[in-house]
């Protein structure tokens, strides 16, 4: 039977949602086992074992949170030469990608990156990825063992499926040369927005909002709404919102009951990000922006005008 | 101090772009230098005139990706590698980041910049795997980033905020699109560039074999399309009215 690793990441102690979609997607193609280092391994373990993972490899040391990638490269570097495995998963977030791109070039095996999804037939491993800004779908086969592919977020469900992890110490050195990167301090900035990726509701604003001292109206409605606001990848690299609120290729994938999108033409890089949700709601006053060829309801007009409308008259429904 | 900034040459994001025969994007549509790209090379200029040294630009890719580099230089950068070859087409991440490891190695630089993600891929791998090829830490998602004396210190931009994160010695950074206006290339750049050096470099100068991939592209189909929906013109009140009754249907309201 192939033998299938993940690799599970934390983040400041807590277990990133897609460590657990990663298990969704390894566990149809062998056995599992998990790779958790840094504080909050331990408890990541039995969650690891609830979603499918067999074995967890873990390690509680501060090293892993204190610097980045090298350490974990080096730790991985040294169970991959050890075990062996067929396939390597990982998530495609940032944090992980710089892991897998380090572990790859030390290996000599390459990557495939931004996976939808992952088979494993025989003893050949292939992965779906997004090609030509998403338009279409490349099928890609890796040569070399391990496989090393970064999954999508919220490619596949994390599922409960029962069970205990047997749980191995890593015991690797970490050498002084891969203590190199240090995090001296960490500051947060965001405020007590709810979540992009759980939120029910997503608007997200774009260039045709005109400028960033328009986007409180993208803000009020999605507040309104009870959602999160979200943004192109236009905006975040004009300065207007932080990358945190990115929706797309290389920012959040969303999924929401209704995401509405203002003033944002629909660019692969985006709509690649939102175009799962389950109900699309467009304005642009381009009648030919792509956008509205992906939408449920696609709304020619300014969305600056019709935006405070909208806030408007959802407020006077839902006496907020 | 020595600074390398890697640089790329993508499809205009403004126009309009097509696949060729072999399913690669065609690069014969418009080009531009990547706009991430312009950000390191302005952090680059803005380190030299703080520290003193030179700005060294990397490109690998076609011969005409020689404009890119030439256009970095009439921005202030001191010369330029173009690494070409006629095996380049469909280059994956690993060769990329080797053939620009091998390029950059011998320039002994303290800095290497790249942008976090190119604007074409946007897979983000390349900087990676080219900071373990050249055995340097990688400090990444800049905001900002400071050089003192060997110590290099970026504000690396996370989900909630920023990490303050530091290294000494030679450091890959990455920096984000937002991190510096990139400056205009005046009349008196655009000259200077033409007399800049630029040196072409082969696969065989740089003793790189690409004839084992370390993946093979099978096969590529479209994507499955979500059906388009319905599309109205707002007429002044008529729109509003629409989306309240989706929203309603939705029963998120």
């Amino acid at each position: 039977m192939a033998t299938i690793w993940t690799y599970a990441e934390l983040d400041s102690g807590a277990l990133a949602p897609i460590s657990l979609e990663l298990l969704a997607c390894a566990r149809s193609m062998g056995e599992v086992t998990s790779i958790a280092l840094g504080p909050g391994a331990g408890e990541a373990a039995a969650s690891l074992g609830r979603h499918g993972a067999g074995r967890v490899l873990l390690s509680e040391d501060g090293v892993y949170a204190e610097y980045l990638a090298e350490p974990a490269t080096d730790a991985l570097a040294a169970l991959v030469e050890k075990e062996k495995p067929d396939v390597l998963l990982f998530g495609f977030t940032p944090d992980s990608r710089e892991v897998a791109g380090r572990l790859a070039a030390r290996l000599g095996v390459g990557l495939i990156s931004n996976a939808l999804s992952v088979e494993l037939s025989g003893d050949e491993v292939r992965a779906k990825v997004p090609y030509f800004g998403g338009a279409q779908v490349a099928t890609f086969r890796a040569n070399r063992r391990p496989a090393i592919i970064l999954v999508r977020p919220k490619s596949y469900e994390a599922e409960e499926v029962g069970g205990e992890a047997g749980r191995e110490p890593v015991e690797v050195t970490i050498g002084e040369g891969s203590t190199r990167a240090r995090i001296i301090e960490t500051k947060v900035e965001a405020g007590e927005q709810i979540k992009l990726e759980d939120a029910p509701v997503v608007v997200s604003g774009g260039r045709g909002l005109g400028g960033p001292e328009n986007f409180h109206l993208v803000e009020e409605l999605a507040e309104a709404l009870g959602g999160a606001s979200g943004a192109s990848r236009a905006i975040v690299d004009a300065g207007w919102v932080p990358y945190a609120m990115q929706v797309g290729q290389t920012g959040k994938t969303v999924r929401p009951g209704v995401y509405i999108a203002a003033g944002i033409s629909g660019a692969m890089q985006h709509t690649v990000g939102m175009k799962s949700s389950k109900l699309i709601i467009s304005i642009n006053k381009d009648a030919e922006a792509p956008i509205h060829k992906i939408s449920d309801l696609g709304v020619v007009g300014d969305a600056l005008t019709i935006l405070p409308k909208l806030t408007a008259a959802v407020r006077a429904r839902t006496g907020k | 101090m020595k600074i390398v900034v890697t640089v790329k040459q993508v499809p205009d994001p403004n126009g309009q772009h097509r696949l060729d025969a072999d399913d690669t994007i065609a690069r014969d549509g418009e080009v531009v230098l990547d706009p991430g790209d312009e950000c390191g090379i302005e952090v680059g200029l803005q380190l030299k005139e703080a520290h003193g040294g030179e700005v060294v630009l990397v490109s690998m890719g076609p011969e005409r990706s020689r404009e890119a580099i030439r256009r970095g230089l009439s921005m202030g950068a001191d010369r330029g590698l173009l690494i070409t070859s006629d095996e380049l087409s469909g280059a994956d991440a690993l060769l990329t980041a080797t053939a620009l490891a091998t390029a950059i190695q011998p320039e002994e630089p303290d800095l290497v910049i790249s942008a976090t993600e190119s604007y074409d891929g946007s897979t983000g791998m390349v900087p990676p795997m080219l900071a373990e090829l050249l055995g340097v830490p990688q400090l990444t998602f800049a905001t900002k980033v400071e050089v003192d004396g060997e110590t290099v210190t970026v504000h690396r931009q996370t989900e909630g905020g920023y990490q303050v994160v530091e290294a000494h010695g030679p450091s890959l950074v990455t920096v984000t699109a937002g991190i510096a206006e990139p400056r205009y290339a005046s009349l008196k750049g655009i000259m200077a560039a033409r007399s800049k050096e630029v040196k072409v470099l082969s696969f065989e100068d740089l003793g790189l074999d690409s004839s084992e991939p370390v993946e093979t592209v099978e096969s590529i189909e479209p994507a499955e399309e979500r059906e388009a929906g319905e599309v109205i013109e707002d007429d002044g009140n008529s729109a509003v009215e629409r989306i309240m009754e989706t929203l309603q249907a939705a029963r998120v309201i």
